[in-house]
């Protein structure tokens, strides 16, 4: 078998995020997008760690968990909406959640 | 060898959960999924030695973040399906093209940069010897990153405030 090369990494963090925009694109439910969005920024992450480990500099690392502070917030802040739009309308579907389209 | 027997056990996890995390029908799995995806993530960052984002990685999204996902699935129980299929087929086609193409994308730019030589290392400030993973990242955050360290905790201050205000009763 061949030896594991960043390629090898970058492919897998090409895929993952690959499901996550597939996911982002195809499910409606508000909730299965956020976890797409999820799997998106881990595919950064894991990307993020190949080259910090390629280049032999930290820094790369200290981006990621940046991505991680930053994927909480937004998961904090993005599940308070929608539980707040579900006390209004009663749906998780986002074609139906459109009151802001002109 | 064991690095690539590793390597391509957890990448078919990887991949296997994560196309699992989008087609489940049922919200909770797709959660439970999603935890145990980030958590092979997690071993393929111990697999770089990046061990310190690897417990980060566990402790935050898999206790943190999934937990507030649960909290959430769980607080809104759908009398009706979630999904009630109105035109979905054609929207479906177009994210499968539109996926396609960014995939296409990405591998072209991959082929094309695979025979270039990899870039020469650039170190980043000196770590005295003996020390692991978790000083040099350390370092790193409370030295040269110590303003976007400063922001990020601001804008994890001001999510939590907001997101307090989003799920009070009286909006």
């Amino acid at each position: 078998m061949l030896p594991i090369t960043p390629y090898h990494y970058l492919v897998l963090s090409a895929a993952l995020f690959m499901i996550g925009v597939m996911g982002v694109m195809v499910r409606r439910n508000i909730i299965i997008i956020f976890m797409s969005i999820e799997l998106m920024l881990n595919a950064v992450n894991i990307n993020l760690a190949v080259f910090s480990q390629q280049l032999q500099n930290a820094a790369g690392q200290v981006f990621a968990i940046f991505v991680i502070a930053v994927a909480a917030a937004e998961a904090a802040v993005g599940l308070g909406i929608i539980l707040a739009f579900y006390r209004n309308k009663e749906t998780l579907n986002i074609d139906e959640i459109n009151i802001l389209k002109w | 060898m064991l690095e690539a027997v590793v390597f391509y056990t957890l990448a078919a996890f990887i991949l296997g959960f994560g196309v699992l995390v989008v087609t489940a029908r049922n919200t909770v799995h797709s959660v439970l999924f999603l935890v145990a995806n980030f958590l092979c993530v997690a071993v393929v960052f111990v697999m770089l030695a990046a061990e310190f984002l690897a417990i980060i990685q566990v402790l935050v999204y898999a206790g943190g973040i999934v937990v507030l996902y649960l909290f959430v699935v769980m607080l809104v129980n759908l009398k009706r399906p979630p999904e009630a299929p109105l035109d979905t087929r054609r929207q479906s086609r177009a994210g499968f093209v539109l996926a396609a193409v960014l995939l296409a994308e990405l591998s072209a730019i991959l082929v094309y940069t695979a025979g270039r030589p990899a870039p020469a290392p650039v170190p980043g400030p000196a770590v005295a010897a003996g020390t692991g993973n978790t000083e040099a990242v350390g370092m790193l955050l409370y030295t040269d990153y110590l303003v976007p360290f400063e922001v990020a905790s601001m804008l994890l201050l001001v999510a939590m405030v907001g997101a307090i205000i989003l799920a009070r009763k009286d909006v």
